[in-house]
């Protein structure tokens, strides 16, 4: 496989682009594996790299029924930011964002991280109060947090509405530079090349039907493609997450919703950040393209529909407008929808299942894409050596039946409310 | 856009409901002192893909509780019925 850098692009150029190579191959699956992971977006494919890289487990299949990085991971806003305070999540994320600031040269494939940073705009004193305290508790964990006032806010972000007519008046925001925005599919495509090279076959077309069973144990999986044994299954599979588990007779605390995204047509540079609403459920950045990334709540019900309903497209832009009225005249240009495993508490669960052979990493809700390098890093961490890292220590099945949930929102046992 | 049929007001839209869960959950009685039966009532779904049976309340017309049945993967509604009236018949509902 080719070595991706500026030479090789000079040298592909002057002989015409005729030879570059495949990113990855294409194989038949084997009888037998290592380790099984179902699913090939983000998390798969990066729990299959780290698989490799880090543990040198490389006889690794990724199983995906469509094609790579066709799920969530092509279907999300592209935000990383690593602003969390509940302990469990705090550190989880921020490991997250040290993978992502080195993710280009670690895998020779640019994933456009872009650093532009992200403002979550606070409307009430309240708000104000509740984001000095998440911002504290950053910086005691070494992540970088701002608190601007209204002033700073208004010098910073113009743009925004700061009438007398503002629905909801800004008050100022948290501010976290490190955060920005990566290129999805980019994320999908590089973990599968890095993988790939270390040996690990990418199966697309191969939807698992089944798991298995020796005895009470799963020992392999049932696919369109025939069986594959395996030591270990791994499952990746966001919102198909309760579906497959519950093939292998395992109920979560997990519902599925779909979310919906949006593109507006391209624009001259406008915004140049990530900003977060703080008063409805809304952010907006811009793509290198000129197009304004936008997505707002849930539709709010039980849907394995990778379709959104029109209520929350006018909700979505009602928070647009309301947020940066300068945006009415602009058109939709795509429009579209994931669904999500929506946790109990809106936190994962990454780790070992009750049923022997099985492994689990789900429960992402809308923060899956931002979590996509340290997701791949701890699942690999605990697949290989049969506990977890002390990143996704807290984030075990058994906490909802210990009481110990780690709800960031605060918002209960609630899953079309995180 | 989902069309919602009640049966007190007839077929209305999505808007003027709010979301209530899966409708085939039912809370243990308060005596009931094992925990696990408490942790499958507060937590744990079956969240299938297909047909579910799911609350809705219709607050912005005549303010009654539904339980529908729809299917999570085409939003193909089948029925829907006054939860009051068939709430100790919800597992014939699903039927």
């Amino acid at each position: 496989m080719n070595h991706y850098s500026a030479l090789s692009i000079l040298r592909h150029g002057l002989t015409g682009n005729r030879h570059w190579s495949r990113a990855w191959r294409d194989p038949a699956p084997k009888p037998s594996y290592d380790v099984v992971i179902v699913g090939g977006g983000g998390h798969g494919l990066a729990t299959a790299y780290y698989l490799a890289k880090e543990h040198g487990i490389r006889n690794v299949a990724v199983l995906e029924k469509g094609w790579l990085g066709g799920g969530n991971t092509g279907r999300n806003t592209t935000i990383v930011r690593s602003n969390y305070m509940m302990p469990g999540n705090t550190m989880f994320y921020e490991r997250s964002m040290q993978l992502w600031e080195n993710l280009s040269q670690d895998l020779n494939y640019n994933v456009m991280i872009s650093q532009r940073g992200q403002y979550n705009l606070c409307h009430s004193p309240a708000q104000m109060d509740a984001a000095r305290r998440r911002g504290n508790i950053m910086r005691a964990n070494g992540i970088d947090a701002e608190l601007f006032d209204r002033a700073e806010v208004m010098r910073r972000i113009p743009y925004l509405d700061y009438s007398e007519n503002a629905r909801f008046p800004i008050h100022g925001a948290i501010y976290q530079g490190r955060a920005g925005t990566a290129r999805h599919d980019a994320v999908a495509w590089g973990y599968a090349r890095g993988a790939d090279k270390h040996g690990v076959d990418l199966i697309q077309q191969c939807e698992v039907v089944g798991y298995i069973w020796d005895k009470d144990r799963i020992v392999g999986v049932e696919t369109t493609r025939g069986p594959i044994r395996a030591k270990k299954v791994a499952l990746a599979v966001a919102g198909h997450t309760g579906h497959l588990a519950g093939k292998a007779g395992l109920r979560l605390p997990v519902e599925t919703h779909v979310l919906q995204a949006f593109v507006t047509e391209p624009l001259k540079p406008m915004v140049d950040s990530v900003i977060s609403f703080g008063a409805a459920h809304f952010y907006i950045s811009q793509s290198d393209k000129g197009g304004l990334v936008l997505g707002g709540d849930l539709d709010g019900f039980n849907s394995y529909a990778q379709r959104g309903g029109l209520p929350i497209v006018e909700h979505t832009l009602h928070s647009a407008k309301a947020l940066m009225p300068s945006l009415s005249r602009l058109r939709l240009l795509r429009h579209w929808a994931g669904v999500m495993d929506m946790s109990m508490d809106g936190s994962p669960i990454i780790g070992k299942m009750p049923v022997e052979g099985l492994w689990l990493n789900g429960g992402w809700c809308y923060g899956g894409f931002k979590a996509t390098p340290a997701s791949g890093y701890c699942f690999a961490w605990t697949i290989a050596k049969d506990e977890p890292h002390p990143d996704n220590a807290e984030f075990t099945l058994e906490r909802f039946e210990r009481g110990c949930q780690i709800d960031e929102k605060g918002a209960g046992p609630q899953p079309n409310a995180h | 856009m989902l069309r919602i049929h009640c049966p007190v007001c007839g077929l209305r839209d999505e808007t003027e409901f709010t979301y209530g869960g899966d409708a085939t959950m039912r809370r243990p009685d308060m005596t009931e002192s094992d925990p696990k039966a408490w942790v499958d009532y507060v937590f744990i779904r079956d969240n299938p893909r297909g047909p579910h049976k799911e609350y809705w309340h219709h607050v912005t017309g005549c303010r009654q509780w539904l339980i529908v049945k729809r299917d999570t993967l085409t939003h193909e509604i089948s029925g829907s019925y006054l939860a009051r009236e068939v709430a100790d018949l919800a597992d014939e509902v699903a039927a």
